[in-house]
C-alpha cells in the first residue's frame, strides 16, 4: 500500500512538469513587454535594457522556463511585476482564506448532496424523488456569479442580515457570518452533482443481488441501505466529490470575485488585468497543483472503499 | 472493388438500423414532458436570435442604433415598465432588447466552442485508440495533464495570454473541454476496434481514416452526441463566466454574463439588471442540460431504470 | 393435524407493475412442503419460480413489485400479515434463501466472516466476538479454512462463494431453505460437491427444502416431491415417481423430451415448440396451449383447472384422467 503511493506520488512529477510546461509557455504569449509594465512608459530605454538582463528575459524561453522550474523547487516563484512582492508569499498569505472556503463548500455540498440521493434513490420516481432531481438539475444549471449577486441582493441588500462581502476574522462568529453566502454559493453546483450521483450509484447498488441477499438475512432497511447500499455506492460517490473539488478550486474564482474573498481566485483575476504574469503564472500552478493532489488523495482513497482496488495495489 | 462491395455491404445492414435507432429514441424522448418543454425554450431561442439576425439585415442595423443601444440617460436603472418590460440599465438602454440581442453571442459562441473542442478532442481520441501504443500513451498524458489544470483556469490563462475577442474566447474554453471528447472518443473507438465488421473492412484493405470516419464515428455517435448537448450548456456557463470576470466579451456588447458584470456595481440600487440576464443563462442552460439528460435516457433505457 | 406441512402456499398472485405494463409473474401458485422434504420447484426461465421465491422470503422489490392476493403459512402462520420487523426475524433465522449467481450474491466490500457473523449477530443473542466465533465455525462446515473468514468474496472462486451463501442461510438453523438454482451458474465439476454437500447439510439439519431449477436430473436426485411450473402457474404437481413416471401434463412430457437420455434408445430430442408467453400479455385459456400439441379449441378458450389423479398426483390439463398417453 505505502509503496503504491509512493509509486502514485512519483507519477505525478511528470504530470506536474506537463502542467506548469503549458501554463508557462501559454502565460509567455501574452502581449506587452513586462519591462515596460514595470518600470512604466517613461523609463529609459537603458534602464529598460538592465532590468531586462535581470530578470533573464533575454534568456530563450526554455532557458527562462528551466530557471523557473529551479526556483519553483525552491519555492520561489519569483517577484510580481506590480509590486515587486515574492509571489509566493502573497499566495501562501492567500491560501488559508481559499481552502477554508473551498472546505466549506464541499461540505455543505457532501452534507446535503448524499443525503438527498439516497432519499431520492429510495424514493425512486415518487414526488419526493422529482422534486429533488429538478433542484438538482436547476443546481447544475445554476450561473453561480447570477445566484452570488441575487443572494446578496436578498440577504445582504434588502434584509441586512448577513455581510456581501469580505471575510471578517475579528470573531469565529462574524467568520462563520462571513462564510455562509460565498460557502452556499460555491457549494451549489457540486451539491447538485453530488445528489445526482449519489442517487444513480444507490439506484445501481440497489438491484444487485447481494442486497437481496442482505434481506434476506434479515437485516433491516436502515443497515440494508447503510451498510450494503451505500458502502457500495461510494466509489463513484468519492469520484464525483473529487471532481468537484477541482471544479470548486476553479469555482471559487468567481465566488471570490463576487464576494471580494481574499483568495487565490479573486487575486489571480486582478493579476491578469494588471498584466502581473509571475502573479498569474504561480496561482495557476498552486492551483493545479493542489487540485492534483487531491485527485491522488482521491485515488488513495478508493483503496480504503474498496477491497478489490486494494488488493489490486497489493499486486502490482 | 472488393473494397466498394465491402462497404455497400455495411451500408445496406447499418441504415436501416441506423433510421430505427433515432426513432425509437424520438419515441421515448416524446414521452419526456419536460424535455420537451426544454426543446421548445432551445427552439425558441434559436428563432429569437435568427431574428434580430433578420432585423438588423432588413432595418440596417437601426433598430439595433435606435432601441437595442439607445442610451436614455434621463431613465438610467428605471425599474420594469410597460415600456421596457425588464426595465432599463444603468445607461438607459431596454434590458429585454439587450437580452434578445445578446441570444446570438451565447448560442453561436457556446455552438462553437463546443464543435471545436469535440473535432480537436475527437481527432486526438481517434488518433490515439486507433493506433494505440507509443502515441496513445502520449497524446492520453498529454489530455491527463490538460484535465489536472481546472477548466476555468486553463481559459483563463488562455484569454490572459491570447487577448480577450470572440475567437480566443471560444478557443479558450474549446481546449478545456477537448480531453472529455478526446476520452469518449477514444474509449468508443476502442471498443468498436475489436467488432469484427472492422476486421472485415481491414481485410479487404480499406485505408485507415476510411474506417475511423465511415465505420468507427457513427457507432460511436450516440455518446458524443449527449456529450456535446451537455457540453454548450457548460461552454455557455463558462463563456458567461469569463465575461462575468471581465475576462470574455467586451462591452458594450450585449453578451448575457458582460450584462450581469455591469449590473454587479449597480445591485444595490437595481435588482432587475442582475435578474433577467441571470434569468436568461439559467434556463438556456437547464433547458441544454434537460433535452441532454433526456437524450442519454432515450439513447440508453438501460440506464434509466 | 395440519402441522405436518411446514409451507402452505394458497391462490398465490403476484404483479409487477412497471410503465411499460402489468406483469403476471405469479398467477395463483399452490404449493406445499412437508416437514423435513424437498420439494423441486421446475420451470424455464421466467416461469415465476424466483418471484414465488421471494414472495415466500416477503422480499418482492416493491415497487413495481406486488403480492396482490392470496395466503403463505409458514408453521401455520400466515407470513403475508405479518408486519415488516416480524418478518425481518423469519427471514435468515427460519426460512433461508440461496440465490442463483454466488459471483454476485455476496456484499464485494464486506469479509466473508462479517457476512456470515452478521445473519448471526441479527437472530442469535450473541456478542461480536462469538458471531465471528460461529461465523468462523460455518465456514470450516462448508469445507472453506476458518481463517479465510477476513477474505473478501473476490478473493473466492464461484463454488467457493457458493459455499459461503450456503454458510449465511444456513448459519441459523433454518426450518426451511429456499434454494434458487443454486449451481446453475458454477461449473459441472463443482455443482455435483456443492449439491452433495447442500443436501448433506440439509439431513443433518433436518431443514426442509424448497428447491428451484431447470434441471430434472437434479431434481431426480434430491427432491421427494416435484411441482411444474408454467406461465406463473403450477401445471402439474406430485411425488417424484407420480411426475417423472406418470407424467400428464404436455409440458411436463415436452421438458422430459428436452433432455437427452443415455438409456432410452431415441434417435432425435423433441424439445417445446415455440416460446414462453410474455407475461404482460397472456393467452386466454390453457397458457401452454399456443405451444402444446394436443390442444384444441377448450384448451384455447378456457384455462383448465387443476384435476386431482391420486392422492399425491394433480395436474392443471384438460386431458388429465381422461386418456392415457
Amino acid at each position: 500500500m505505502i509503496k503504491y503511493i509512493f509509486k502514485r506520488i512519483l507519477m505525478l512529477i511528470p504530470v506536474l512538469i506537463g502542467v506548469t510546461f503549458i501554463v508557462y509557455f501559454i502565460l509567455a504569449l501574452t502581449p506587452g513587454d513586462p519591462v515596460t509594465i514595470i518600470l512604466g512608459d517613461q523609463a529609459t530605454e537603458q534602464s529598460k535594457e538592465e532590468l531586462r538582463e535581470e530578470l533573464g528575459l533575454n534568456q530563450p524561453l526554455l532557458k527562462r522556463y528551466a530557471d523557473y522550474m529551479v526556483g519553483l523547487l525552491h519555492g520561489d516563484m519569483g517577484k510580481s511585476y506590480k509590486n515587486n512582492l515574492d509571489v509566493a508569499d502573497q499566495i501562501m498569505e492567500r491560501f488559508p482564506n481559499t481552502a477554508i472556503l473551498a472546505l466549506t463548500a464541499i461540505l455543505i455540498a457532501m452534507l446535503v448532496g448524499v443525503p438527498v440521493g439516497i432519499i431520492s434513490a429510495k424514493h425512486q420516481n415518487t414526488i419526493l424523488d422529482r422534486i429533488s432531481m429538478i433542484f438538482a438539475l436547476t443546481g447544475i444549471s445554476m450561473p453561480v456569479f447570477w445566484l452570488g449577486l441575487l443572494l446578496v441582493i436578498i440577504f445582504a441588500v434588502n434584509l441586512r442580515i448577513l455581510p456581501s462581502s469580505g471575510f471578517d476574522t475579528s470573531s469565529i462568529a462574524a467568520a462563520a457570518r462571513s462564510l455562509i453566502l460565498p460557502g452556499i454559493v460555491l457549494s451549489v453546483n457540486s451539491m447538485a452533482t453530488i445528489t445526482r450521483m449519489t442517487r444513480s450509484s444507490m439506484l445501481e447498488v440497489m438491484r444487485k443481488d447481494y442486497i437481496d441477499t442482505a434481506r434476506a438475512k434479515g437485516v433491516s432497511e436502515r443497515v440494508v441501505t447503510f451498510r450494503h447500499m451505500l458502502s457500495n455506492a461510494l466509489i463513484p460517490i468519492i469520484t464525483v466529490v473529487g471532481i468537484s473539488f477541482g471544479n470548486l478550486l476553479g469555482g471559487s474564482i468567481i465566488t471570490e470575485t463576487v464576494f471580494a474573498w481574499p483568495g487565490i481566485g479573486r487575486f489571480v483575476v486582478e493579476s491578469i488585468k494588471m498584466k502581473d504574469t509571475p502573479t498569474v503564472l504561480g496561482c495557476v500552478i498552486f492551483l493545479s497543483v493542489m487540485f492534483s493532489i487531491v485527485n491522488l488523495l482521491i485515488d488513495i482513497l478508493y483503496a480504503f472503499v474498496d477491497p478489490r482496488i486494494k488488493s489490486q495495489y497489493k499486486l502490482k | 472493388m472488393k473494397e466498394n462491395k465491402a462497404t455497400s455491404f455495411m451500408q445496406e445492414t447499418d441504415a436501416p438500423k441506423e433510421r430505427g435507432l433515432w426513432l425509437d429514441v424520438w419515441t421515448r424522448l416524446r414521452k419526456n414532458k419536460v424535455a420537451l418543454v426544454g426543446m421548445f425554450f432551445l427552439i425558441l431561442l434559436v428563432v429569437v436570435s435568427l431574428s434580430t439576425f433578420v432585423i438588423d439585415l432588413v432595418t440596417k442595423e437601426s433598430f439595433y442604433n435606435n432601441f437595442v443601444i439607445k442610451q436614455e440617460l434621463t431613465e438610467k436603472l428605471k425599474g420594469p415598465s410597460a415600456g421596457h418590460i425588464f426595465g432599463q440599465d444603468e445607461f438607459g438602454r431596454d434590458v429585454f432588447l439587450r437580452i434578445i440581442w445578446g441570444t446570438r453571442y451565447s448560442l453561436l459562441l457556446g455552438v462553437g466552442a463546443t464543435i471545436m473542442a469535440a473535432l480537436l478532442g475527437g481527432a486526438v481520441g481517434a488518433v490515439a485508440g486507433f493506433y494505440g501504443k507509443k502515441l496513445d500513451n502520449l497524446l492520453m498524458r498529454l489530455m491527463d495533464i490538460l484535465l489536472s489544470i481546472p477548466s476555468i483556469l486553463l481559459s483563463i490563462a488562455i484569454v490572459a495570454a491570447l487577448g480577450t475577442n470572440m475567437f480566443n474566447v471560444m478557443l479558450a474554453i474549446a481546449i478545456s473541454y477537448v480531453p472529455q471528447y478526446a476520452r469518449i472518443v477514444r474509449a468508443a473507438i476502442m471498443e468498436q476496434k475489436s467488432m469484427e465488421y472492422i476486421e472485415a473492412s481491414r481485410a479487404v484493405g480499406a485505408a485507415d481514416p476510411r474506417i475511423i470516419i465511415r465505420h468507427i464515428i457513427p457507432n460511436a455517435m450516440a455518446p458524443i452526441i449527449v456529450q456535446a448537448t451537455l457540453g454548450i450548456a457548460g461552454c455557455i456557463l463558462s463563456i458567461a463566466g469569463l465575461s462575468f470576470l471581465g475576462l470574455g466579451i467586451q462591452p458594450p456588447v450585449p453578451e448575457w454574463g458582460g450584462m450581469l458584470s455591469n449590473a454587479r456595481q449597480y445591485m444595490r440600487d437595481a435588482w432587475h439588471i442582475t435578474a433577467f440576464p441571470g434569468l436568461a443563462i439559467m434556463l438556456t442552460i437547464l433547458s441544454l442540460n434537460l433535452v441532454g439528460d433526456a437524450l442519454r435516457d432515450a439513447l440508453d433505457p438501460k440506464l434509466k431504470n | 393435524m395440519k402441522s405436518e406441512n411446514l409451507l402452505e402456499i394458497k391462490d398465490l398472485v403476484i404483479k409487477y407493475e412497471t410503465s411499460d405494463g402489468v406483469v403476471h409473474a405469479v398467477n395463483g401458485v399452490n404449493l406445499t412442503i412437508e416437514k423435513g422434504t424437498t420439494l423441486g420447484l421446475v420451470g424455464e426461465t421466467g416461469a415465476g419460480k424466483t418471484t414465488v421465491a421471494k414472495g415466500i422470503m416477503g422480499i418482492v422489490p416493491n415497487p413495481p413489485g406486488k403480492v396482490k392476493s392470496g395466503e403463505i403459512y409458514f408453521e401455520g402462520e400466515d407470513l403475508l400479515k405479518k408486519d415488516a420487523a416480524s418478518m425481518r426475524k423469519i427471514r435468515g433465522n427460519e426460512v433461508s434463501m440461496i440465490f442463483q449467481d454466488p459471483m454476485t450474491s455476496l456484499n464485494p466490500v464486506m469479509t466473508v466472516g462479517d457476512q456470515i457473523a452478521e445473519v448471526i449477530g441479527i437472530h442469535q443473542n450473541l456478542n461480536k466476538k462469538e458471531a465471528a466465533l460461529k461465523a468462523k465455525e460455518m465456514l470450516e462446515m462448508v469445507g472453506i479454512p476458518a481463517d479465510r473468514s477476513i477474505e473478501y468474496p473476490h478473493q473466492f472462486s464461484g463454488g467457493m462463494k457458493q459455499r459461503v451463501v450456503i454458510a449465511i442461510a444456513l448459519a441459523c438453523n433454518p426450518q426451511l431453505l429456499i434454494a434458487d438454482e443454486p449451481t446453475t451458474a458454477l461449473d459441472v465439476t463443482i455443482q455435483a460437491q456443492v449439491l452433495d454437500m447442500m443436501t448433506n447439510l440439509k439431513n443433518q439439519m433436518n431443514t426442509s427444502m424448497l428447491l428451484i431449477t431447470h434441471d430434472l436430473g437434479v431434481v431426480a436426485q434430491i427432491c421427494d416431491n416435484v411441482a411444474i411450473m408454467y406461465a406463473g402457474e403450477i401445471v402439474e404437481y406430485g411425488t417424484l415417481r407420480d411426475v417423472f413416471k406418470s407424467t400428464t401434463h404436455p409440458y411436463t412430457e415436452g421438458l422430459f423430451g428436452s433432455i437427452p437420455s443415455l438409456t432410452a434408445d431415441v434417435k432425435r430430442l423433441s424439445p417445446i415448440n415455440g416460446l414462453m408467453p410474455d407475461p404482460m400479455n397472456l393467452p386466454i385459456g390453457c397458457k401452454f396451449s399456443p405451444r402444446c400439441k394436443y390442444a384444441d379449441d377448450r384448451c384455447r378458450s378456457q384455462a383448465p383447472v387443476m384435476t386431482q389423479l391420486s392422492a399425491t398426483h394433480c395436474a392443471a390439463c384438460w386431458r388429465a384422467g381422461k386418456e392415457e398417453n
